[in-house]
Order: C-alpha cells, then sequence, then structure tokens
C-alpha cells in the first residue's frame, strides 16, 4: 500500500507528467510563464484546485449521478477557481495583476477535470489528494522549468533580479525575444519531451 | 455496476451542489472585497506616483509610504466640456471606466484618430500643490488604442500646462518587448522636460520614427519605440486627442487661467 501511495505521488513528475506524458494544461504553460513569480504562483492555484477538487470529487464520488457528473465536477472546480481567484486579488494583488484570465482559464485546464474523471471517481480521498500534489508537482516542474529559461534568457532576469545585464540597461546581454512569445514556451516543452523521452524511451509512442 | 440514480434525485444532488458551492463563492468574495477595494485604490495611486515621478516602477513601497507621498494629491472631479469641477460627484468613488460604459455617465466620443468611441461627462484628475501652495502639477488620465488593445494611463503636466512631468501606462495588451516596451523605464524617462503643448496651447508632442534630440532642443518630439509603429502611433494620437479642445482642453485652459492657490489640500 506505501508502494502505491509513493507511485501516485511520484509517478506524475516524469513518468507520467500530466504536460510532457499526456500533453494536457499547454494553454497556461505558454501564457504565464514568461516569468518565474507568475508561474510559482500559478502552480500554487493550481495545486490549491486540484487537491480541493479531487478530494471533494472523491468524497462524493458514489453519491454523483453518472449522467451528470462532468457537469458536478465542473461547478466543483469552478467554485474552487473563483475562491483562489478571490484570494489572490485580495492578497497577492500584483501577481493577480499579471496572471489577469488565465487564474480563470484553470477551469478549462484539462489536468484537473481529468483527475477528477480517471482518478477521484474511482479512488478513497486520501489517495485521491496524493494523486492531485503529485499531479500539482509534475505541472510545477515543467512550468517553474520553462519560467526560469524563458525569464533568463527573455529579460536576463529570476524573479526580477538582474543576472544578465541587458544591452537596453547598458550591460552585455542582448535578450531573445522569441522568449517572451508564446512560441518559445512551445520550443523549450518540446525539448523537455524529448529530453525525458530520450530519457525514458518506453514514453515513446508506438508507430503504427 | 453503478447504481441507478432517480430523475428526482439528480435534481436535488446537483441544487445540494450548487448551494453549496454558492456559499462557499460568495462568501468568500464578500469577505475579501474590503481588502481587494483597497489594494484597486493603492494600484491607482502608485500609477498617479508613477506618472508624477514620486516613485520608481520597480520601486516596491509600503502601502503607508504611498498613501504619504499621495497626500499631496488632491483628486478633484471635473466635467469634461466645461472643465470646472464638478462638486456633485464624490472622487473617491468615482470609477472613470465604469463611467464611460454608462450611457447616463458618459456621451459619443467627437470624431477622433484615437478610436475612443465614448468619453464620460466627468474625468478624475489629480492636482498637486507646491510648498507655498501653489498649484504645482496636475495628473490627467490619457487613453487610447494601440495595436491590440486601448492603452490606459496617466500623465503628469506642470502647472503650466506644456511641461511634461512624466507618463505611465497601468494597462494595456501591447506585444512584449515591442509596443509592451511603453512600460520601459528608460523609454519613459524621455518624456520628462518636453513640451505637450506649443505656445498657442494646442497639443503638438509626437512618437516620431528614429530618434528625437535631447528634451532642451527637441521638445515636441519623443523616440519611437523601434518596432512598434502602430503603438508609437497611438500615443501621439491619444495625447493629441485628450489634450485637445475636444479632450482636456477645457479643463488646461482653467488650470492656467487659475494660477492661484489649489484649494487647501488634504
Amino acid at each position: 500500500m506505501s508502494d502505491k501511495k509513493s507511485d501516485v505521488l511520484l509517478d506524475p513528475l516524469f513518468n507520467n507528467n500530466p504536460i510532457a506524458l499526456q500533453v494536457l494544461g499547454i494553454c497556461s504553460a505558454l501564457a504565464v510563464t514568461t516569468k518565474l513569480e507568475p508561474s510559482v504562483v500559478m502552480c500554487l492555484a493550481v495545486i490549491f484546485v486540484l487537491v480541493g477538487s479531487n478530494l471533494s470529487i472523491s468524497l462524493l464520488r458514489s453519491r454523483i449521478p453518472p449522467n451528470i457528473r462532468i457537469i458536478v465536477q465542473l461547478t466543483v472546480i469552478a467554485s474552487l477557481v473563483i475562491i483562489a481567484d478571490q484570494v489572490m486579488k485580495a492578497y497577492i494583488f500584483d501577481v493577480s495583476k499579471q496572471l489577469s484570465v488565465f487564474v480563470g482559464l484553470i477551469i478549462t485546464n484539462c489536468i484537473i477535470m481529468g483527475r477528477a474523471e480517471a482518478f477521484a471517481m474511482q479512488n478513497g480521498p486520501g489517495l485521491s489528494v496524493i494523486d492531485a500534489v503529485g499531479n500539482g508537482l509534475g505541472y510545477s516542474v515543467i512550468l517553474l522549468a520553462t519560467a526560469f529559461i524563458r525569464e533568463l534568457f527573455g529579460s536576463g532576469k529570476l524573479f526580477g533580479v538582474e543576472i544578465l545585464p541587458l544591452v537596453t540597461e547598458g550591460g552585455w546581454y542582448n535578450p531573445n525575444g522569441l522568449m517572451l512569445l508564446s512560441p518559445g514556451a512551445f520550443f523549450i516543452i518540446g525539448i523537455f519531451i524529448w529530453m525525458l523521452r530520450a530519457w525514458k524511451p518506453e514514453q515513446v509512442e508506438e508507430e503504427a | 455496476m453503478q447504481r441507478q440514480f432517480s430523475v428526482l434525485y439528480n435534481f436535488l444532488f446537483s441544487a445540494a451542489v450548487c448551494g453549496v458551492c454558492a456559499i462557499f463563492v460568495s462568501s468568500s468574495a464578500v469577505t475579501l472585497a474590503e481588502r481587494q477595494d483597497t489594494n484597486k485604490l493603492l494600484d491607482k495611486k502608485k500609477n498617479v506616483l508613477q506618472a508624477a515621478g514620486l516613485m520608481q516602477p520597480d520601486e516596491s513601497l509600503a502601502a503607508a509610504e504611498v498613501e504619504e507621498r499621495f497626500s499631496r494629491f488632491r483628486p478633484v472631479v471635473i466635467d469634461l466640456e466645461t472643465g470646472e469641477e464638478a462638486p456633485d460627484v464624490d472622487p473617491d468613488t468615482f470609477d472613470q471606466q465604469k463611467a464611460k460604459k454608462d450611457p447616463k455617465r458618459s456621451r459619443v466620443a467627437p470624431a477622433n484618430s484615437s478610436l475612443v468611441k465614448r468619453v464620460p461627462i466627468h474625468v478624475l484628475v489629480y492636482e498637486m500643490a507646491g510648498a507655498g501652495g501653489d498649484l504645482e502639477m496636475v495628473v490627467v488620465p490619457v487613453e487610447g488604442y494601440g495595436l491590440w488593445s486601448t492603452l490606459l494611463g496617466f500623465l503628469a503636466l506642470d502647472a503650466d500646462t506644456r511641461s511634461v512631468v512624466g507618463l505611465a501606462y497601468y494597462d494595456h495588451k501591447e506585444t512584449p518587448g515591442l509596443g509592451g516596451e511603453v512600460d520601459n523605464a528608460r523609454w519613459k524617462a524621455l518624456w520628462p522636460g518636453r513640451k505637450a503643448l506649443d505656445e498657442s496651447f494646442a497639443p503638438k508632442i509626437e512618437v516620431i520614427k528614429g530618434s528625437a534630440g535631447p528634451a532642451a532642443d527637441d521638445p515636441y518630439r519623443v523616440d519611437g519605440l523601434s518596432g512598434a509603429t502602430i503603438t508609437s502611433r497611438g500615443v501621439t494620437n491619444m495625447m493629441s486627442f485628450w489634450l485637445g479642445e475636444k479632450g482636456l482642453g477645457p479643463y488646461l485652459e482653467r488650470v492656467r487661467q487659475r494660477k492661484g492657490a489649489v484649494p487647501n489640500v488634504g
């Protein structure tokens, strides 16, 4: 049993990463990763919503009528997202301004509904929470690594602190504009997927 | 496999889920509303301070420090058409962006190249008194279309209404690294000391392609943002609209006439 728990927690990090293997949650991974600070906040918000939704769906799983289960999941997720958004507006206003619409779009993040439907509907609350944390961390690993590269090479900073002095500020580093645009994140995530599959060849899809 | 649920159960279950979720959402909204409003107001004050050059964009200030610096400003609601102060509107609760969308509190904008469709009847400006109590600076709102979005900002003008003290945009969705460079501190630093209006008080300032000279020799032109011709043109257009006759012209006229003391700064 304890083996199963650690599998549920750690599998989503590299063996079954929601972004790199299942290719879910790409939209927000492109949108919020130009800087590290909003990415960290986004990861925390996603983990909060994921844990909350997995826990409540798992507690209700035997009572949810199957024919309306999706809309019930959606209602729970949407409520959690609104609460997360409200809390952010109240306590970390500057970051929530940067994240703007993407907090609200957590509702449509496929990872959350995917875990509710695929895991929490079949498993008990304890295991579902562990699964939520694991998947949240799997999402965060990719998001933070992408944001690290994008902020460092796109604006020469990490967490807003200057690392590579920019030419426009009198330094030597000429920032890579591509990193600041969404396609930059596509390249980075693509390279991650490639590296991951070179390391774990079993993740490569079989050719038809 | 799974048990069967009656139709009635489906209805009751979904009603219960909605009820519980609604309680959580509304209680979070109600309990946090006050903090959120404080944050919004503080954010606006920071923007005014940035335009006025009293706060650096990367400076992080405690709320009390922002209040302290902001206390030199007096928010005034003016009637856009006459430029006179509107005593029946409370500047503390006036929300210009909301007023602009309210048909009762706005009107169709006169033809302009800034794609402003409606202008509010009242506009919120900030007046700052100098050491002697004389009006030293006014901070006025400017807005207009760039490439992708409407840029919202504040322009700070000296009491002569011609000299620019500073410019800051607080909301826009221009391309990061190109038009988004309207936020760049180095570009914004090109504005102070230039003249927004010519000698007969008509708007003249212009964002050009390429580089303009130093403020003293070339007061009416500002360097363009490279790779952002349309955003640069948008900035020019909004200056000529908002500082002109059909925008804030009447108010600026009144500021020049007044020259005397600002009514007691609170």
